[in-house]
């Protein structure tokens, strides 16, 4: 079992570094796994974050990359809802890198 | 064009006692990124699957009455419930969720994706399906 | 003695509740859990089972498993108690043998 320190406690995480218990998640577990990745997290970042732990909250699941972009379109732009402007800000893919972030399991059929 | 089929997911289990129900969600969830002529039919105990108002707090275990909110994001427009097995359980379209679509052509205007079939009108629509996959 | 029946199957998908009723002896108590609580709707087909031995048999269901199936009380046939995880417990103190029926 590995284990991330964030504000002096240790969180599980699973082998590919998601949070085993979501409701460990602080804003602060964002900022270190970006940081552990290189990227320093921006305004537009947490936008992302942010809404994905919205529809999580409300549909309990992660959407799919797809679905994400089109809602992301709808709530914040149409210039933000492209994969393009996603990918940019989450190279490793939108879906995996922004629910890892945002202390969600992978989404579901995201391999 | 002729790539696209009519897939239909059909759902016979109550959700919560057994595994079918959330199985099937999954499988619906991942499915409609292959852009494939989607529908769900819910008969028999696999219409308690979209009862209202769950609350599995004292169960201890994952919610998932709430993902079917999200099938319309997925493009899932086409939800058919059987009459009779409603009926057959005390039950009315009341006690099911209001589940929606968005019309993006029509500036995101809601419109319903619950349908109320009886079963000889479900027999056509399963006739017209390509594949079936049961739960 | 008295008897505790467990059944954990919708009547509407199995014969488990029409089997356990029919052999459940007068003074026994049966307690409907996980699928099994849909049988206490009022109103269903099934009804019925219930309905005409309630008079011989003790029904109870288990509220958290009505709960997470989004029924609630007034749902259910009247006469029919709602138990908690405790009462559960003491039904099956009070009885002198528990039987699942599954």
């Amino acid at each position: 079992m590995s284990t991330i320190s964030v504000n002096g406690k240790e969180l599980e995480v699973d082998e590919e570094g998601y949070l085993t218990n979501l409701n460990d998640w602080v804003p602060e577990v964002a900022t270190y796994m970006a940081k552990d990745e290189g990227t320093e997290l921006s305004e537009s970042h947490w936008e992302v974050i942010n809404f994905l732990r919205e529809y999580y909250e409300e549909y309990q699941i992660a959407p799919a990359v797809r679905v994400l972009t089109k809602a992301i379109g709808k709530k914040l732009g149409k210039d933000k809802g492209n994969s393009k402007y996603l990918y940019e800000l989450f190279p490793y893919g939108p879906g995996k890198q922004a629910c890892k972030y945002a202390g969600l399991p992978k989404p579901t059929g995201c391999v | 064009m002729s790539d696209v089929k009519k897939f239909c997911y059909l759902n016979r289990k109550a959700p919560y006692g057994t595994v079918y129900a959330w199985e099937s969600l999954e499988v619906v969830l991942i499915g409609a990124a292959f852009d494939q002529d989607c529908s769900l039919v819910f008969a028999d105990d696999g219409v308690y699957q979209l009862m209202k108002g769950s609350d599995t707090t004292g169960l201890g275990i994952k919610n998932f009455s709430p993902t079917y909110s999200a099938l319309g994001d997925y493009d899932i427009k086409k939800i058919y419930v059987e009459k009779e097995s409603l009926e057959e359980r005390g039950l009315s379209l009341d006690d099911l969720q209001h589940l929606v679509w968005e019309d993006e052509d029509e500036d995101y205007a809601e419109k319903d994706s619950i349908m109320v079939v009886t079963k000889d009108e479900l027999a056509q629509i399963l006739e017209e399906q390509d594949v079936v996959l049961s739960f | 003695m008295s008897m505790l029946h467990t059944v954990n199957k919708s009547a509407y998908e199995r014969g488990t509740l029409e089997s356990c009723v029919s052999k459940a002896a007068k003074g026994s108590s049966v307690l409907l859990i996980e699928d099994g609580v849909y049988s206490a709707v009022k109103g269903g087909t099934k009804a019925g089972v219930i309905e005409k031995a309630m008079g011989d048999v003790s029904f109870y269901v288990l509220g958290p498993d009505i709960k997470a199936r989004g029924l609630d009380e007034g749902k259910l046939i009247d006469g029919i108690k709602v138990v908690d995880y405790s009462g559960f417990v003491e039904l099956t103190v009070n009885n002198d043998k528990v039987a699942s029926w599954l």
